[in-house]
């Protein structure tokens, strides 16, 4: 490596060009989502757009203190980054600040710290790491024992919170594994498992239990020739009414009655806009109502006038959808697309498998959180607070999402190096 | 290149699929659900409407007669409302602690978020005492309206009242008005809503989802402002009304003066009369009970709703009739044998005049001079053709104006009635009455009947010599004074002018030397005739119509005073006073006598309503000793009170 080319060489520009879109647009809407039309003004460091200015800054500075790493630190220090990450999480459930009922965050001055945010990528590390050892294959039970350790270890921790969003986000990196090597049918399983879950709620589980039968015997008549494929059937509709009975039992007597309900309202069980559905309607009506052009910048009523909550952070695709339409809708989804095909493509270009793996990781962590958020805020996905990467109003979650970003960056410039 | 590679197409091919999910559902909740931009739109926009200012109604010489006066409904949100000093809010707004309740728990019960009205119309004096006071009552606001108020206490029958709006006028007007509007329901009031109540105005607020509002929408491009309603120019001459009204006072008739040349009513008395201040405000309800109870019908419309046989004042109208028909010439005379014989029954005549024309007639009231001139008239083409020279006859006096509308600015107008060939068919079998079975149709009797504001229109036609402009209130309309078209068409009545001179000689007689004598005005000369109405429930109704000066006439008008007893006696001065007043400003006979007639009391008595008393016998006793003052209740006095001031004001009271 030639430190006289200096650190931005062969660096993804495209990609940090996105990036840098994605947070302009993030800190637009911010702006729009509390702006005061009898008090304008553009600059205040105590609003939430005055902060994020702060915090788009202090991002940009993180990154480039990343690209002056070396570009085997991460490889290198991903167990104690995964270590302190757990630490963390431990510790916020000891001193952390309860803030709506989750246990997330620890106080350190005026800055809330969000350990959750920072196990992402640094599970993401360890697994690229364990995964890129020559010893390892996906293929193996014990490979995928460990890796299912490393992920759930986390979760567990976050889900004692309680931070179902957060925890769910680690599902996501079963598309890493997949890429890695891990069999489809997980895929598959869990494609299933969602249709299996939503169907059962909405309909009666015995009808559910009929078809999933009928389906099954259909097809193994049609395999009937086939003794593998008649068993892996007969398996999976075993494991299906299981599945059935579990969700449920869940459904019916785990889940609080706060859970339900925005199980209930999603699936159009309940329909109370002023209730429980109240945050879902109003972000599906301000949404809608920028219908294809919007009602421009700073023109938007639903999100401006507080009917939105959370506007900033988590429903903050609601300014978009106002103010800037379908129109506006497409661009940042089209941004977001491109972001993540941007990353595959740069995974893809690695000679180094940890440097893929952990691009595969970041990609599938962001993909979750966009599809969520955006999902959530459409009314195709129950209320899960989750932030949209890089538009969110937040200091934590812009810097992680940096962090995971910016490691990939690193790592992607450092790609015609030994290995 | 590991063997995994081509798992990249199924990651990237989900991540395109997911997307195009979350386009197809944006898609479809932005483009082609229209729901939401409304629900956005109910979300956020408020609809203020801004109220306009009612129109005021002023005399013919600009003074008001009624304007718009600010009063205070008193607001509660119940949830702000905070512990207080009950017994002081109570005492400043007038109420009892039972009265605090009920109406706190009303509103409660209408909603503990939103604004109710606790106590409506405080007046501005009332709500002054309480007003440095309401900061200390978290939860109480108030909130400005405007009422009508009526400055002279005048007209009332003429301007009419306001009242809050109910579900059923809600419904009947298309859902123009809302809870709480108020509508013009009688009078003027009524006649001219569309054009009093103005315009209202809209603003298109914003508000957030605290309902605070935060600013116009669309700066204001949709809001409109309110548009005041219409200034009323009325034809009345508030010194003469307020003369009339005194007149009357303890009488119950009508006073109606129209100027003939235009047809602009000068004035419009119904008496009994009330203040129009007590329809407004919160005593409205009580005295309006209090006037459905009095037995001499405030209420009524007497100028246009009460009959009356027009009686003698008919008689120059037959005279007319006959001229025009060249049945009788100004110099036909008549023999009067002080009684006029129709077949076997005798129609009495009060003067032995001998041999009597057309003028005489009218200046003595011959009674049979007319049933002669009615006999030619019913029997001019001969006695088989009577029935069409009934007709005939009945088409000339409908084109008086009798029988029917006249088509004053004022709803609920009579017609009044003249009978038609087949009421007579009925009573006396078909075609087996003549001129002498309906004979007292000659002197203005029998089924005719006529409201005062017909009489005082026939005044209108023999002043004007033979036309006459429908009587209206409403000379003028707004800043621009437009005149409804209506008012401005000239009605020709088919009498040629000349047969008028005989008429009006005779009318002159009347008040210069004939029954009318104690009528006659210094200086002017007043044409009239009086009547003295045959009234089959009492006491003779005294009529008197009249118009001056003769030439140039600039006031008709005709006096009805119910019971009273002779035309000349009552009716004749009063319509004297009102010309003179009029003419001159000023009235030249003697105070005493005005006054004396305005102290007058000539209220029938009121037959007592036989009450059978449900009430256990120790209650009967008590009952027994006020039961001839409560069954014979005249003079009777209802007290109501104002509702700003608390004057105690009597109506129909016995002379003070």
């Amino acid at each position: 490596m030639n430190n006289q080319r200096g650190f931005f060489h062969n660096v993804d520009w495209v990609l940090i060009l996105i990036y840098v879109a994605l947070c302009i647009i993030g800190w637009f809407n911010i702006h729009a989502a509390v702006y005061n039309p009898l008090k304008p003004s553009i600059m205040d460091l105590s609003t939430n757009y005055g902060k994020q200015f702060v915090f788009i800054l202090s991002a940009l500075v993180l990154g480039t203190v990343i690209l002056l790493l070396d570009n085997k630190f991460f490889n290198a220090f991903a167990p104690i980054f995964y270590g302190i990450s757990i630490l963390l999480l431990i510790v916020v459930l000891v001193i952390g600040r309860n803030v709506g009922g989750n246990q997330a965050w620890i106080p350190i001055g005026d800055f809330r710290l969000q350990p959750s945010e920072f196990a992402k990528f640094s599970t993401c590390l360890l697994l690229a790491r364990y995964l890129s050892s020559s010893t390892t294959k996906m293929e193996d039970f014990k490979t995928q024992i460990v890796c299912a350790a490393m992920i759930i270890f986390p979760v567990m921790l976050i889900m004692l919170q309680p931070d179902a969003g957060s925890a769910l986000t680690f599902t996501s990196l079963i598309f890493a594994l997949y890429r890695e090597g891990l069999s489809g049918y997980f895929l598959v399983i869990e494609g299933v498992a969602i249709l299996l879950f939503v169907l059962t709620l909405v309909y009666n589980k015995y009808l559910v239990l009929l078809c999933v039968l009928a389906f099954a015997g259909l097809l193994s008549y049609r395999l009937r020739r086939n003794r593998n494929q008649l068993k892996v059937i007969i398996v999976g509709a075993v494991m299906s009414v299981v599945f059935i009975f579990c969700v449920d039992f869940a459904y019916n007597s785990i889940l609080k009655p706060h859970q339900k309900n925005r199980i209930d309202v999603i699936l159009g069980k309940i329909h109370d806009p002023r209730g429980q559905g109240y945050n879902l309607n109003q972000s599906k009506i301000a949404i809608g109502s920028g219908q294809l052009w919007g009602k421009g910048y700073l023109k938007g009523t639903q999100t401006k006038y507080d009917f939105v909550p959370e506007q900033s952070t988590d429903f903050i695709f609601c300014t978009v959808g106002e103010e800037w339409g379908f129109a506006g809708c497409f661009v940042v989804i089209g941004l977001y697309v491109f972001l993540l095909l941007r990353i595959i493509f740069i995974a893809e270009r690695q000679r180094a498998s940890f440097t893929r793996i952990y691009g595969y990781g970041v990609a599938s962590i962001i993909f979750f959180h966009f599809f969520i958020n955006i999902g959530m805020t459409v009314g195709l996905i129950p209320v899960i607070g989750i932030p949209l990467p890089f538009l969110s109003y937040g200091g934590s979650s812009l810097w992680s999402f940096t962090i995971l970003l910016f490691i990939l960056i690193k790592q992607d410039s450092n790609r015609m190096g030994a290995i | 290149m590991n063997k995994y590679f081509v798992r990249r197409y199924v990651v990237q091919g989900i991540i395109i699929v997911m997307a195009l999910v979350l386009l197809v559902r944006l898609f479809y909740i932005q483009v082609v659900d229209k729901s939401y931009f409304l629900d956005a739109q109910n979300n956020v926009l408020r609809r203020q409407i801004l109220y306009p200012a009612r129109g005021p109604i002023l005399d013919r010489n600009n003074k008001i007669l009624a304007q718009n006066e600010p009063v205070y409904d008193i607001m509660v949100i119940p949830k702000e409302v905070k512990p207080f000093d009950t017994l002081e809010f109570c005492k400043l707004l007038g109420i009892d602690k039972a009265g605090f309740d009920k109406r706190f728990k009303k509103a409660v019960n209408h909603s503990r978020y939103t604004a109710s009205i606790f106590e409506k119309q405080l007046s501005a004096v009332a709500f002054a005492t309480l007003q440095e006071k309401l900061s200390e009552f978290p939860g109480f606001f108030e909130q400005k309206r405007t009422v009508r108020i009526y400055p002279d206490s005048v007209a009332a029958h003429f301007l009419g009242y306001t009242l809050e709006v109910n579900d059923e006028i809600i419904k009947k007007t298309g859902g123009y008005y809302r809870p709480g509007d108020y509508i013009g329901f009688s009078g003027v009031e009524k006649a001219y809503e569309d054009l009093l109540r103005g315009q209202r105005g809209v603003k298109n607020l914003l508000v957030d989802a605290f309902n605070r509002p935060k600013g116009h929408f669309a700066e204001g491009a949709y809001d409109t402002l309110a548009v005041a309603g219409e200034k009323l120019i009325s034809s009345l001459d508030i010194r003469i009304q307020k003369l009339g009204e005194k007149l009357m006072k303890n009488k119950v008739g009508s006073i109606v003066a129209i100027e003939p040349s235009t047809g602009e009513i000068l004035a419009f008395v119904s008496s009994p009369t009330y203040d129009p201040n007590l329809m407004v405000g919160k005593q409205r309800g009580n005295n309006t009970v209090a006037m459905y109870k009095d037995p001499y019908k405030p209420f009524l419309v007497r100028p246009i709703q009460a009959y009356y046989p027009p009686g003698s004042s008919f008689k120059p109208v037959d005279g007319l009739i006959a001229l025009q028909e060249g049945l009788i010439t100004p110099t036909t005379t008549f023999f009067c044998p002080h009684y006029y014989q129709a077949g076997n029954h005798r129609v009495a005549c009060e003067h032995f005049d001998g041999p009597t024309n057309l003028t005489k007639g009218i200046a003595v009231s011959c009674n049979t001079y007319f049933c002669y001139t009615f006999d030619k008239l019913i029997n001019k083409d001969g006695y088989q053709n009577r029935r069409n020279a009934f007709l005939d006859w009945r088409s000339r006096v409908t084109a008086f104006g009798l029988g029917t509308k006249l088509g004053i600015d004022l709803p609920s107008e009579k017609k009044g009635n003249v009978p038609t060939d087949t009421h007579y068919d009925k009573i006396f079998g078909k075609g087996r009455w003549r001129s002498s079975s309906i004979i007292s149709l000659a002197i203005g009797q029998g089924e005719l009947l006529a409201t005062p504001l017909q009489l005082a229109n026939i005044e209108c036609i023999i002043a004007n010599r033979g036309y006459y402009y429908t009587p209206h209130l409403i000379k003028a309309i707004g800043d621009r004074k437009v005149v409804k078209p209506e008012f401005k068409m000239k009605h020709d009545v088919g009498i040629s002018p000349q047969h008028f001179e005989p008429v009006i000689n005779g009318m002159q007689q009347v008040v210069e030397s004939g029954t009318a004598y104690n009528a006659r005005i210094k200086g002017i000369i007043m044409c009239g005739k009086t009547g003295t109405v045959q009234n089959p429930h009492g006491k003779n109704h005294s009529v008197f119509v009249a118009f001056a000066p003769r030439d140039n006439p600039k006031i008709a008008i005709a006096v009805v005073v119910e019971n009273a007893g002779y035309g000349s006696s009552f009716a004749a001065p009063i319509a004297s006073y009102i010309v003179e007043k009029y003419l001159t400003d000023s009235i030249s006979k003697p105070r005493a006598e005005v006054e004396y007639m305005r102290d007058l009391n000539l209220l029938p008595e009121v037959k007592p309503k036989v009450v059978k008393p449900k009430l256990s016998p120790a209650k009967r006793d008590s009952l027994k000793k006020d039961s001839l003052k409560k069954a014979l209740p005249a003079p009777k006095s209802v007290q109501v009170t104002a509702p700003a001031n608390n004057k105690v004001v009597y109506l129909n009271s016995s002379a003070r």
